[in-house]
């Protein structure tokens, strides 16, 4: 095995899915930067976009549904040399994860979180998700989701997100460059990947998605978040992807007063000598 | 043996006047225990401490008080009744009370006139030491002091000591003892220490009452020991931290209390599932839902056993006293990496806010469990072993990648779904339970060595026991001998079995309602009890409550 090569295996999702395309990405995307797959962490939940490190070969964490982030987090705090991916769906990332999305952008960890949003539950055969659009017919949702679809690009800005990209699983040159930047960059990045689900979302298709996408160009400016959170609003006949909102920001580490050395906590054991200390001063 | 209760409106400081005098106390050479009664709030309502010390080391509290320092008026109603006919009130001036016991200073005016109205708590506490004959020395209440408030105020504190002890005469004596070289220590900071001595690296938690001040002992020290201490936004993303660090190769712990530990119940599994070593602490309180967020109850035995949905091996000790604390928390660690399982240290409000003299340990003596750390070709994270142990790597190594999936996996942890990995897995996992079950550590068998009146107990229940049992043999007549359970599950059974063959009566002491212990040891033994002492109010037994109790019960 090359050092710089990941291999990928044979995969349970449906013929024609968005994740096989995902999954191409993010090997490309990891191989382009040159990554040693042994220094490799992808976290997932549970779903069918949740078995991707199941499929690639890495280091991989595939735990709860909804709980993906937390460990991913923990792991980087722990050992910084690692470069940790959380790769998850719309379900797991938006809906039974949303408390740990909101405050892992606050608590800007260095790690890259790809999202396949196919605005559906594939795994539980297509209910709907946060981000299904009004109106979305389902088994359970037999009237048309009544809920207002949640905009994760927006929230993710609002919340203090210093790096959020849209992409689209039908665009693999910009998805995989959208990847190699949010690995990249330095601290909590988003790439909320549009991603179409052949088996039960008959809506937004493919074909729909495509027909509604544009690149942003250089003329959007990135670095100011009243016009990325504008941008950011834009979800209907034409739906914008790229890098919606860039900008560095200390993280985690580098504000923490034990990590900021670069200091790695695996296998590290604590000094006799200062449990001693400790125990003395409650003589 | 003197009981001291010190007591007030929260927000007037009667845990600070009893860290200071618990330490003083000490100073002098009594064993100290002191346990802390609180309300949930802030300001107001009524906080108390009862301090327990002499020649010996208490290890429970007692009912009985030969003096009350009262903050304020609701103090001495509350607590009169227990006050000895030769015990003492002592309050400030202002305080009314006909009592005949009260010693009235004007602890607010010397305060005023020493420059600080709020060292009128150090006058009642030098005041205090006068009426117990504690000697007078100025260095050990100046180093006291040092340790307990910012450097500008210790010289005041010290002066008002001296001006309460110069007040008033000597009412006691002196109780002796010889524990001035030991530690005054809480449960929580004694489980805090444990870890840190155990290689605790990463301790991910939501704040819970009594659970949080282990995070604040643990986040005091953060930064000169070099470990992460992490407030998480919600009791799941605590756990699944914790299990992400561990995954890692940090060793790593999470507490809570009963609520939060319901949300990190999925998670438990995951960690059992996964084979990836956990230490999760439940701080009981009474539950349930949000209880008495303040109390103490032992609720939670049933629940800790078999939380989680499926079926895995996991390992709960509970609690006992301080030392106990500090010796299972490391051997929770050693136990959680050696077989990779979550082991749940169950304790409570009770052992976890009060505080105890313990011998100062030594921590170069500590045998931590070290894997040894073989090159594998073809790395399998869930290899099939003799053992049902797999080798332990974490990513980075360059044997092979390192997995973990909470859906049934092969020896790769990747995904199957056929009966045979799912046999074989399962057997693995569980297999586990049979090692584990050589490494349990029997009850310990306190009083009567062969009892013909057997208490059973667990947990914190300890102290309360151990004097319960001496004071029942002490009457004469009948053999008392308390069993008390440290390991919980699983449950060690061969003293139980042999103690109580020869026992003529049997009685379960719990600090709940249904008398959980004993459903399990009938369970698992059919050992059935005659009679059960139960309290669930939030207010800890005490032995001299318990030696009641027996003696009416008729046992
Ligand atoms: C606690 C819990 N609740 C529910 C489920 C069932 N479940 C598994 S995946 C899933 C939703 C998956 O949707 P999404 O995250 O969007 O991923 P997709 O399958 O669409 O890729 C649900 C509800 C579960 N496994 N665990």
């Amino acid at each position: 095995m090359s050092e710089h090569v990941f291999n990928t295996y044979e995969t349970a999702w449906c013929p024609g899915c968005g994740n096989f395309s995902i999954l191409d990405c993010l090997k490309g995307a990891l191989e382009d930067l040159k990554k040693d797959p042994h220094d490799v962490l992808i976290a997932a939940g549970i779903g069918q976009a949740a078995k991707i490190p199941q499929y690639i070969s890495v280091n991989s964490f595939c735990g709860l549904h909804g709980r993906a982030v937390p460990p991913a987090v923990a792991a980087k705090m722990v050992n910084q040399k690692l470069t940790v991916i959380i790769d998850s769906g719309d379900g797991d990332s938006y809906g039974e994860g949303g408390n740990h999305f909101i405050h892992n952008i606050r608590r800007n960890v260095d790690i890259a979180h790809f999202i396949h949003d196919n605005q559906v539950y594939g795994l539980t055969k297509g209910q709907a998700s946060p981000t299904s659009d009004e109106g979305a017919i389902t088994d359970i949702q037999v009237d048309g989701s009544q809920n207002i679809p949640f905009n994760p690009v927006l929230m993710a800005i609002s919340a203090g997100a210093g790096f959020v990209a849209r992409s689209f699983s039908g665009n693999p040159l910009h998805l995989k460059e959208m990847m190699k930047r949010a690995i990249k960059f330095k601290g909590y990045a988003l790439v909320d990947i549009l991603q179409p689900c052949v088996s039960f979302n008959k809506v937004n298709t493919f074909a729909w998605y495509k027909q509604r996408v544009y690149e942003l160009d250089q003329t959007h400016d990135a670095a100011n978040r009243l016009v990325a959170m504008e941008r950011s609003m834009e979800f209907g006949d034409r739906i914008p992807i790229g890098v919606l909102y860039e900008r560095q920001q200390p993280t985690y580490h580098e504000k923490h007063n034990v990590l900021k050395n670069e200091q790695v906590l695996v296998g590290r054991r604590n000094d006799p000598a200062l449990i001693e200390r400790y125990l003395q001063e409650l003589v | 043996m003197y009981n001291l209760l010190v007591g007030g409106a929260a927000g007037q400081g009667v845990d600070t006047t009893v860290a200071i005098l618990e330490r003083l106390l000490k100073q002098s050479g009594c064993g100290v225990y002191a346990m802390r009664d609180l309300m949930s709030r802030i300001r107001g309502g009524h906080n108390f401490s009862r301090i327990r010390f002499g020649a010996g080391t208490p290890k429970n509290h007692s009912e009985r008080l030969d003096g009350i320092i009262a903050l304020n008026e609701e103090t001495i109603a509350i607590h009169l009744e227990n006050l000895q006919p030769n015990g003492f009130i002592l309050c400030d001036n202002a305080i009314l009370t006909e009592d005949h016991r009260a010693i009235k200073l004007d602890m607010a005016v010397i305060a005023k006139e020493l420059g600080n109205p709020r060292v009128a708590g150090s006058v009642a506490i030098g005041a205090g030491l006068k009426l117990f004959g504690i000697p007078m020395d100025l260095t050990q209440v100046h180093g006291v002091f040092e340790k307990s408030v910012k450097a500008e105020y210790v010289d005041i504190n010290v002066k008002a000591v001296q001006a309460g002890y110069d007040r008033v005469p000597q009412k006691f004596k002196h109780a002796g003892g010889d524990y001035a070289d030991h530690m005054i220590i809480s449960g929580n900071k004694a489980l805090a220490l444990g870890a840190l001595a155990a290689g605790l690296q990463f301790y991910s938690a939501y704040p819970m009452s009594p659970s949080t001040s282990i995070m604040e002992y643990l986040a005091l020290k953060s930064d000169e020991a070099g470990i992460l201490v992490e407030q998480a936004e919600d009791e799941i993303a605590a756990v699944n931290m914790a299990i992400g660090a561990s995954f890692t190769g940090a060793r790593a712990m999470t507490g809570t209390s009963g609520g939060g530990f319901s949300l990190k119940v999925e998670a438990l599994g995951l960690s059992g599932m996964t084979e990836i070593p956990l230490v999760l602490v439940n701080v009981q309180r009474p539950g349930p839902v949000t209880g008495f967020p303040t109390r103490t109850e032992q609720g939670d035995l049933r629940f800790m056993i078999s939380a989680s949905q499926g079926e895995f091996p996991r390992m709960v000790i509970a609690l006992r006293h301080h030392e106990d604390a500090f010796y299972q928390t490391i051997r929770a660690f050693n136990l959680a990496e050696k077989y990779q399982i979550p082991v749940i240290l169950l304790s409570d409000q009770y052992l976890a806010d009060s505080t105890a003299t313990i011998p100062v340990m030594d921590p170069r003596k500590i045998v931590l469990y070290e894997p040894e750390d073989e090159k594998q070709d073809d790395y399998a994270r869930y290899r099939y072993t003799d053992s049902g142990i797999s080798p332990r790597k974490f990513p980075g190594t360059r044997d092979g990648f390192v997995t973990a999936d909470s859906d049934e996996h092969d020896e790769h942890g990747h995904i199957v779904e056929d009966s045979e990995t799912r046999i074989r897995m399962m057997n693995k996992r569980m297999g586990k339970m049979h090692q584990i079950a050589q490494e349990l550590q029997e009850p310990e068998l306190l009083g009567d060595q062969e009892p013909e009146v057997l208490l059973l107990g667990w947990g914190s229940m300890y102290g309360p026991l151990e004097e319960a049992a001496s004071l029942l043999n002490q009457k004469g007549g009948k053999r008392y001998g308390a069993l008390v359970f440290g390991d919980v599950w699983p449950l060690p059974q061969q003293l139980l079995k042999q103690t109580a063959a020869s026992a003529k009566a049997i009685i379960n002491v719990e600090q709940n309602y249904s008398g959980q212990l004993a459903s399990l040891i009938c369970e698992v033994t059919g050992i059935r009890t005659d009679c059960s002492i139960l309290k669930y109010d939030g207010r800890q037994l005490c032995g001299e409550e318990i030696a009641a109790r027996i003696s009416k019960e008729g046992f």
